[in-house]
């Protein structure tokens, strides 16, 4: 539905390059990546609104990269909503029927059906001003819908959200997704929102991509050290592999299941995989680590502990007893587990 | 309290200073205001040169700021959405005709329109005269008046969000239909304003508009006249028809642009 072709611009301070994506029809594909990554360039550019260096748009199969924004069939959602303050509810949806060849009658009973399947109803005839961030976001959302377009352009549409309309707009966008059957392209810097929404994904640092794939299979194996602790694993070391094994931290790790073919790369582990706790607590076949607790945090009901081990920061789990009955505390002396299971391993570097 | 005696000396400042600015504008036009007799006033205010006098300061300087609104509003517009290199040259070259003493304008006017440069013989050979008419009048009023239009429409659209545009475009509409569906209901009122303060500015031009024509007559040049040819007592009671009209007029249009409860 959407193919970029090595898409290049050069900005001063920043370059986005080598962008290849394909993005199929009706689906939900996220692009995530953190601020400045240039997620938000490569939205623009599918909308028209940014002058590209080189590469190439198509939407539908229709070469658009040459062709301005109304021309292209996509609605846009920014993350600021971006609503008409001088227009009602009712007014900013039906603002683009007009030029769909959507007839002004039958363009407001779509509209207002629409309002109604997103709660807006009560509403229709109220300025954005009086409306709540998920309000806002709703009225945009239907705004985007209303023009029956092929692809709709999210630009982080939940980071604006209080919490708890946040889960609420989430399903909302499901729903609305499944119904409409057009393609959604959000832009994200928030996995779980990617998570919860998408098929497929693709991360992005510093203009470049890193990975493209399945939203599970990037979760479960990231490729590069940025997509790793993006997904959150964010304990990643530079490793080295032989015949049976790798080493990271001054430790050998022999007897994994599936051991790299290169020599050089990098290994990661979730840091709730890390278990701190006594060596005789773990199964046997657990690879187990000594450092000195760094830094303790309350996370929820568990605490999370920095381990300094062979020269490299562990980010591991602590069993709320280990701190309260074993009295772990800064400088303790302590043990470390995992399975060799859950080690990740990567070749690329991505930058 | 006496640990705030700064504080008061500051207040004290404050107030004093405010008085003093209000009164040094306030004294001299009371004084003029008050000063005619109601003969001479009532006078001045059947004869029909005074009349047609202010009649052609005021239709003039309408004319300026509509002219300013319909051809300086592409200038503001492109200057508050782009950045290109030399953005700073082109924007004081807008601030210029603020600067540069006002006979100057005048006697630029005159020799770019004089019928020995092309651009001059072009004008005359389309009918178009500048020298000692009405179209000179208005010509030299949007030169000394666009700026002021420029800047605050400039300063209108930059306060709206591009991504209001963005959207409206990838919506379906064109340029032209964001721009009027858009850009100009929200900021309608900045152009307002700056319309008002291109025709102030107008309105007070004297300078320029002696050089280009003293003919035929705007207010401030025939209250000149007055002034030279027969004395400050005939001079002011045309400058109070002046200042009582153009102050109404104001405080309509002020009114206009600035509903007491906004609406939102």
């Amino acid at each position: 539905m959407i193919r970029l072709t090595d898409l290049r611009m050069n900005l001063p301070g920043f370059t986005l390059e080598d962008i290849n994506l394909h993005i199929k029809p009706g689906e939900f594909f996220a692009l995530m990546g953190s601020t400045g990554s240039g997620k938000t360039l490569v939205l623009e550019t599918v909308a028209g609104l940014t002058k590209l260096d080189n590469g190439t748009v198509h939407i539908a199969e229709r070469d658009v990269t040459t062709l301005p924004p109304e021309k292209r069939g996509v609605s846009l959602v920014y993350q600021d909503h971006a609503l008409f303050p001088h227009l009602t509810v009712l007014q900013n949806v039906m603002y683009g029927q007009r030029y769909h060849n959507i007839s002004k009658a039958e363009g407001k009973s779509e509209a207002r059906a629409l309002l109604d399947t997103l709660g807006l109803s009560r509403l229709e005839n109220r300025k954005p001003g009086r409306l709540s961030g998920g309000e806002k976001q709703r009225t945009a959302l239907a705004r985007a819908l209303a023009c029956r377009p092929d692809v709709i352009l999210l630009d982080e549409p939940l980071s604006a959200l209080d919490p708890q309309f946040r889960g609420e707009l989430r399903r909302t966008l499901k729903d609305v997704h499944e119904t409409s059957g057009a393609t959604f392209l959000m832009v994200t810097h928030d996995f779980t929102d990617a998570m919860v929404l998408a098929e497929r994904a693709a991360v992005i640092k510093d203009g470049r991509l890193h990975q493209e794939d399945t939203v599970s299979n990037i979760f479960r194996r990231p490729i590069t050290p940025f997509v790793a602790s993006f997904v959150g694993m964010t304990n990643v070391f530079p490793a080295t592999y032989c015949d049976h094994g790798c080493s990271f931290a001054k430790a050998d790790f022999k007897d994994l299941e599936e051991v790299p073919a290169w020599a050089k790369g990098f290994a990661a582990l979730r840091p709730e995989d890390v278990i701190v706790g006594a060596a005789s607590d773990f199964p046997s076949d657990w690879c187990i680590l000594s450092g000195t607790v760094e830094r303790l945090e309350r996370v929820g009901f568990t605490w999370s502990a920095t381990v300094l081990c062979g020269g490299e920061y562990f980010t591991a789990m602590v069993d709320r007893h280990m701190v309260l009955g074993r009295g772990i505390e800064i400088g303790s002396e302590v043990t470390m587990g995992f399975s060799r299971g859950h080690l990740h391993h990567m070749q690329k570097n991505g930058d | 309290m006496f640990s705030s005696l700064p504080g008061r000396i500051f207040q004290g400042w404050m107030y004093a200073s405010a008085t003093l600015v209000l009164l040094f504008i306030g004294l001299p036009l009371a004084t003029t205001i008050a000063a005619p007799t109601w003969e001479i006033f009532l006078e001045t205010l059947t004869d029909p040169d005074v009349l047609n006098s202010v009649w052609l300061s005021m239709s003039t300087s309408a004319m300026a700021a509509g002219l300013a609104f319909v051809f300086g509003t592409p200038l503001a517009y492109f200057l508050a959405r782009s950045e290109f290199r030399g953005k700073k040259f082109v924007e004081s070259m807008v601030d210029l005709p603020i600067m540069i003493p006002h006979p100057v304008v005048g006697i630029a006017l005159l020799s770019i329109t004089s019928p020995n440069t092309t651009f001059g013989a072009f004008l005359q050979s389309m009918g178009i005269e500048i020298m000692g008419t009405t179209t000179g009048i208005v010509a030299v009023l949007v030169f000394v008046g666009m700026p002021f239009y420029i800047n605050t429409a400039k300063s209108g659209i930059e306060s709206i969000p591009q991504r209001l545009e963005n959207v409206s475009r990838s919506l379906g509409a064109g340029p032209s239909e964001t721009f009027f569906r858009v850009t100009l209901p929200l900021c309608w009122r900045y152009m307002l304003v700056g319309m008002i303060m291109c025709m102030a500015r107008a309105i007070s031009e004297f300078g320029a508009i002696i050089i280009v024509a003293y003919h035929p007559m705007i207010a401030p040049v025939l209250m000149y006249e007055r002034f030279t040819a027969y004395g400050l007592k005939y001079s002011q009671p045309v400058a109070v028809i002046l200042i009582v009209v153009s102050m109404l007029f104001f405080l309509l249009l002020r009114t206009l642009s600035n509903p007491g409860g906004k609406e939102r």
